[in-house]
């Protein structure tokens, strides 16, 4: 059998060998990062006289295969799931099936928006008026092709209902949040001259002048790239944005190595793994996986207080843009709300408020949430159409 | 200490007054074997950085320490040149008339090079433990360098030629998780994840560090530590907070803690350090919390 290619003079049986194989190969199915050099200590360790009990040898490859504390967390089951026998595999089965019913939910939103139309309108009253704005800038759409980009980037996007323009505005949407990521990032290199003295390359240059530093060179530190996370609203209220929201935060975070993403409804998940995902739909399948009950209602004071007590202090630091990208509406108390955002506010070094609402005639920010919320808003804008994400590059860049 | 087994080296770690749980002496036992620094992650307070000095101590070496911060470049970890000392080399020769050429390797010698530490690490003649400390502030550049680093244990001065490590030191890297480290320094690391102690084993702690502490009011105090932990603070108090909070109790000469209430209530500044946990916590809640305490 498989034997055959093992080295026959070694002192470890080909049967462990083979399980061993197995158990690397189960722990990279349940997403640890393990290459062959572990394999091979795995190997060392197994010939060792180290590990006599079975409880060592647990702790010895914990120890060897996790590489992160959810790595750390998790190692038990895979473990025992391996080596005893226990549960084995059925947690993996359960979740793949139970995914595929939430992964439908948010392709939905994506795909699909005109069904969901009147759902939405009846949550927010505000009826005429607004079917007429498409039509207002129908004719300069209609002129041709090339400028259809033009007439989408000021339409608002619960007014798009042809499939195709709506896949147009996500692609239009991922690419703006791809040109602003590169445009943000080339800024920080042109940064050089500094208060401080490159000895090193002052001496060097001396020497063209006999060793007398006549040109002083300096230096600084180098600016930091902002970091951006984004906290995404995904609730019921939201649901004409959350498939062109989504495709555009994909853009950012893809992109952005310096960029977390978190999505909110009544509970708080992070994304940003899943938004890592360089094709856009796999993207959003898995991020479908991790965001259950997607469009349902919203708890912002709630989302936002889980986030800073367990999420803010690995993400944020003192050049972090927190953006957050919601109506505003909120089941939750305003005064939870108020003091989760300031204390949001004296980590972080700004945070932008995105509000699709803004876009609409006539809209104050009156809910209880958004009066509780403003105060401690750097930026509060509108996110209704790709021109209005667009303006948000010379803001960022200005940080 | 390669024959050590796990246990002895548990034992000779407690001897140094580091108390460590199985999952960790096991973890020091596979560096040593298997030539890979050790990640330990955990939160503040904990005692990652007790580790590197219970080992120090354990292998009667040197502790050389590198603390990371936002910015650490190369001429901080590594190596530096005497600029200084250089400058005013090259100024004394002038009047001597020696050729550019002997200058020049005079100035760029051993004797103007500053070992910073990661240098001075591979330098010993004795292998020391290499701690890294906090190696999440540093940027992710300074990661990927030290990567090389510690796959070759070789430096290269451009001026100089490449140094190579004398001795291998021992590595420990700590981190608190306020960046993601990269899958590679991961992969190249054993990990270990150190957690809150339990009540046992964080008596014994107290029971190294604190003198003239008993056990019966130790394990009161490491059981009391427990429930407050598991109340809702914003700064959870770490292991070096107990530590201070039984020194001060015995300094007040505490001998049970339900006997005295109020002095428990009042020394609580040495574990409550920020003003929401302070209020929180009153004088009914820590009577709620000794109340569950043998």
């Amino acid at each position: 059998m498989a034997s055959v290619h093992l080295d026959s003079h070694d002192d470890l049986g080909a049967a462990v060998r083979v399980s061993l194989a197995g158990f690397v190969r189960s722990l990279r199915d349940s997403g640890y990062k393990v290459g062959l050099g572990e394999t091979e200590d795995a190997i060392r360790l197994l010939r060792s006289d180290i590990i006599k009990r079975p409880q060592r040898l647990k702790e010895a490859f914990r120890a060897l295969f996790c590489g992160r504390l959810s790595d750390w967390t998790k190692f038990d089951d895979v473990f025992d799931a391996y080596w005893l026998g226990r549960g084995v595999k059925s947690g993996i089965k359960v979740s793949g099936s139970s995914s595929r019913k939430t992964m439908k939910t948010i392709r939905e939103m994506v795909d699909a928006q005109g069904p969901r139309q009147e759902t939405i309108a009846g949550d927010v009253d505000r009826v005429p008026g607004e079917e007429d704005e498409p039509s207002d800038e129908a004719p300069s759409g209609r002129r041709e092709g090339a400028s259809i980009a033009d007439h989408l980037g000021k339409t608002d996007f619960r007014n798009i209902h042809d499939p195709e323009q709506m896949a147009k505005a996500h692609e239009l949407a991922e690419k703006l949040a791809k040109a602003m990521r590169i445009r943000l990032t080339r800024r920080d290199k042109q940064k050089r001259k500094g208060p401080r003295l490159d000895l090193r390359k002052t001496i060097r240059h001396s020497i063209a002048q006999g060793g007398t530093p006549i040109e002083l060179i300096r230096k600084g530190p180098r600016a930091r790239q902002l970091r951006l996370v984004i906290l995404l609203d995904a609730s019921g209220s939201m649901s004409n944005y959350t498939g062109v929201f989504t495709r555009f935060v994909h853009g950012l975070v893809d992109n952005f190595r310096e960029a977390e993403a978190f999505l909110f409804h009544t509970r708080l998940v992070h994304v940003s793994s899943a938004l890592s995902e360089r094709d856009a739909t796999r993207a959003l399948d898995r991020m479908g996986l991790m965001a259950q009950g997607i469009g349902g209602g919203t708890k912002i004071g709630e989302a936002l207080a889980d986030f800073n007590r367990f999420h803010a202090a690995p993400v944020i630091h003192s050049r972090t843009c927190v953006m957050i990208l919601s109506d505003g509406y909120d089941t939750g108390t305003p005064d939870q709300l108020g003091e989760e955002m300031a204390r949001l506010r004296k980590r972080c070094k700004r945070i932008v408020w995105l509000n699709p609402m803004i876009g609409w005639d006539g809209y104050e920010p009156v809910t209880g949430g958004m009066q509780a919320a403003l105060p401690h808003v750097d930026l509060f804008a509108p996110a209704h159409n790709l021109e209005s994400l667009a303006a948000l590059e010379p803001y960022l860049e200005r940080l | 200490m390669t024959t050590q087994t796990k246990d002895t080296l548990a034992e000779a770690l407690a001897a140094t007054g580091y108390v460590a749980d199985d999952g960790l002496a096991m973890a020091l036992l596979l560096t040593e074997m298997l030539d890979r620094p050790l990640l330990l992650e955990g939160e503040a307070g904990v005692g990652k950085t007790e580790v590197a000095k219970a080992l120090a101590k354990l292998d009667e070496t040197d502790l050389i320490r590198l603390q990371c911060y936002e910015g650490l470049d190369r001429s901080d970890a590594i190596y530096e040149w005497n600029y200084q000392r250089q400058l005013l080399a090259i100024k004394a020769r002038e009047g001597v008339g020696d050729d550019a050429e002997t200058v020049e390797e005079a100035v760029f010698s051993e004797k103007y090079l500053l070992e910073r530490p990661l240098l001075a690490a591979i330098r010993q003649d004795k292998a020391p433990v290499l701690l890294i400390d906090e190696v999440d502030r540093a940027d992710e550049e300074f990661e990927a360098f030290l990567l090389e680093l510690l796959s070759d244990f070789q430096v290269s001065i451009p001026e100089l030629g490449t140094i190579e490590a004398t001795s291998i030191p021992r590595v420990i890297l700590t981190s608190n998780g306020t960046r993601e480290l990269s899958d590679a320094l991961r992969r190249r690391c054993l990990y270990h994840y150190v957690d809150y102690p339990d009540t046992s084993r964080e008596a014994r702690i107290l029971l190294s560090r604190v003198e003239g502490l008993d056990t019966a009011l130790a394990l009161q105090i490491a059981e009391l530590m427990g429930k407050l932990r598991k109340e809702d603070l914003t700064k959870v108090p770490g292991v070096a907070e107990t530590i201070d909070w039984a020194a001060a109790l015995v300094g007040l000469g505490t001998k049970n803690l339900h006997e005295q209430r109020e002095t428990v209530f009042d020394t609580l500044v040495c574990v409550l350090k920020t003003r929401e946990d302070q209020a929180r916590i009153t004088q009914e809640v820590t009577d709620r919390l000794l109340g569950k305490v043998a």
